[in-house]
């Protein structure tokens, strides 16, 4: 047989693949047009799962808090990944040891990032305290325990977490921009505000579609930073997604609900990812033509 | 990760370049900002330092942006060997080791069977093969949750759940998409013709690897080391489903530790545990500096 090497070398990614990434999707998708709770049954109750899940507050809760906290994360990191990306393109000193600064968080995991943030705006011990010991007696920043903004203060952190991956694909992008458009820009009279926004930043668009990419998929699959700042609360202020499905899985028993929401949540994926998948190869099919044109 | 020394805004002076060569309000703007948003991304992990170093008497009596007056690394002791989760109190060195067995397994598996697959993908090309690249690809975008019900049914009848190699396993299948995409770009950036010369001199399929492209593949090791590394040591969700009590990571057991404290909290020694529990990540981000960033675009590349 051809390859016969090269084929069983691939043998066991092919059968994982199968099993782990096909196999294991359509089970769940399966579950979840059943009436399991604890372990698996096959009765087949058709769409009533996602009727009893859409019909759920905290479910309802959980989308919407992923929608803030999606478009807050992704356009806050965006923001201000370019902002520190143009900035640090300034020709600046310690260039290295700012980029250091702003990237260290992404080297952390959620869990250890929850935890700073959540002892950062602790009442008892964080920002409002400082604020009161220096006379402030007044100052209160209760963000945390404000069942309203509880899940800005998880935007907020996450944003701390994910800007410096913005700005270091960004500043990338930015270094490959061709000197001879900077010089058109000053021979132009153009500000650099302007030139940044509105001639830089579409060339920057593929280097922009790849921080949404991976930015989009935190925002789904955002699980661990919740459980460590507020563990869904107060209440159930901050749940999102990610944390309904495991909950429900693992500790409400409720496997066919769990399984509802994880095909809803697959099925966001494929909502998001499909147009930019489209764009970047769109993108680089139009740039290999130019180049060959 | 104590402050950095920052540039003021007049020391730009004697810079030579197309920038004015005195003071300019501009110049003092874009060092206003960036100095801004260095304490932005400082004052979290220094609040957790300073705190660390504080006994429970001064972190009451004091703020948590006060330095601490007398440094001591008592909270540290503690939390590396006596804080506890409910009953058990070895401090964090029991995750810390059950995260060392998991880690490194996870590097060296990932590496071989990705290094394998990259392989086989840039240069064995046959039927099916790109089935199999692209099944993989969508694995990459696949939420946990997804498949991990229908996972640990699976493990558990294959007697894998809660064990260490259950665990380890379950790391190496995730990691392996974007492992895999990592060797296949960069040996798809190879020439050719080292490929073909080696057919010609009639070298095999596991000889043309072990002594041609195995050698040549430091660079995009080294790259999957640090993404590997950070990742399944900052993990949490895999290590809580598959690791049970016994093979908690390092990142679980913290958890464990913060959420299961009662009475009076020690902030001191849960901040010291933190620190310690991030200090793996940091210390591999320190070391690799730009081939860190290298790994997030290989890894970002997908599709």
């Amino acid at each position: 047989m051809k390859n016969l090497s090269a084929k069983i070398a691939l043998a066991p990614t092919a059968l994982v693949a199968l099993v782990v990434f096909v196999g294991c999707i359509a089970w769940t998708v399966g579950l979840s047009f059943t009436g399991s709770r604890s372990i698996p049954e096959f009765s087949f109750v058709g769409f009533e799962q996602y009727v009893a899940l859409f019909g759920s507050p905290r479910w309802l809760v959980s989308l919407r808090n992923m929608a803030i906290f999606g478009i807050g994360f992704v356009g806050g990191c965006l923001v201000l990944g370019y902002l520190l990306a143009i900035f640090i393109d300034q020709k600046v000193r310690a260039e290295s040891a700012l980029r250091t600064i702003f990237l260290y968080p992404y080297a952390l995991s959620y869990i250890v990032t929850g935890f700073a943030w959540q002892w950062f705006l602790n009442p008892q011990l964080g920002l409002q305290k400082f604020m009161q010991d220096l006379g402030w007696t007044d100052f209160t920043f209760r963000l945390l325990i404000d069942r309203n903004l509880a899940i800005y203060t998880i935007v907020a952190a996450a944003i701390w977490h994910g800007a410096g991956l913005v700005m270091a694909l960004v500043l990338a992008g930015l270094r490959g921009i061709d000197e001879d458009i900077w010089k058109a820009i000053n021979i132009e009279g153009i500000p650099k505000w302007r030139a940044y926004l509105s001639i830089i930043l579409p060339m920057l668009g593929p280097s922009f579609a790849t921080c949404i990419l991976l930015l989009a998929f935190g925002v789904i699959r955002n699980y661990d930073l919740v459980v460590a700042m507020t563990g869904g609360g107060p209440g159930s202020a901050t749940e999102v997604p990610a944390k309904f499905v495991m909950d429900y899985l693992f500790e409400r028993q409720n496997v066919g609900l769990a399984s509802a929401g994880a095909t809803i949540l697959i099925l966001t994926v494929v909502a998001v990812a499909a147009p930019i998948w489209y764009a970047r190869h769109w993108q680089t099919r139009r740039a290999a033509s130019a180049s060959k044109g | 990760m104590s402050e950095q020394v920052l540039p003021l805004a007049a020391s730009t002076a004697h810079h030579d370049g197309p920038r004015p060569a005195t003071f300019s309000w501009e110049r003092a703007g874009i060092y206003a900002f960036l100095l801004v948003a260095a304490l932005f991304f400082l004052l979290p992990i220094y609040t957790m330092v300073s705190t660390s170093l504080k006994t429970m008497a001064e972190v009451r009596a004091t703020n948590v942006l006060m330095p601490p007056l007398a440094p001591t690394i008592e909270a540290w002791g503690a939390a590396w060997s006596q804080a506890c989760t409910g009953l058990d109190c070895g401090g964090v060195q029991v995750g810390f080791l059950n995260s060392l067995k998991i880690v490194v397994p996870v590097v060296v598996l990932s590496i071989l069977v990705g290094a394998l697959n990259g392989y086989v993908l840039s240069f064995w090309r046959f039927r099916g093969a790109n089935l199999v690249f692209t099944v993989l690809m969508f694995g990459a975008f696949i939420p946990l949750q997804m498949v991990l019900y229908p996972l640990v049914r699976l493990w558990s009848s294959l007697g894998l759940y809660g064990s260490l190699p259950g665990l380890i396993a379950v790391h190496v299948i995730f990691g392996l998409p974007v492992v895999t995409l990592m060797y296949r770009n960069f040996y798809a950036g190879l020439p050719i013709e080292i490929f073909k010369a080696a057919r010609v001199d009639g070298a095999g399929f596991w000889r043309i690897f072990w002594s041609i492209f195995v050698p040549m593949s430091a660079p995009i090791t080294i790259v999957v080391v640090i993404w590997q590394t950070t990742g399944a040591w900052n993990d949490y969700i895999l290590g809580l489903t598959f690791g049970g009590r016994e093979n908690a990571p390092m990142t679980v057991q913290l958890n464990n530790i913060i959420a299961s404290q009662t009475g009076e909290r020690q902030f001191n020694v849960e901040m010291a545990a933190t620190m310690l529990t991030a200090m793996v990540p940091l210390l591999v981000y320190m070391v690799s500096g730009r081939w860190f960033v290298r790994g997030i675009t290989a890894g970002a590349v997908k599709g």
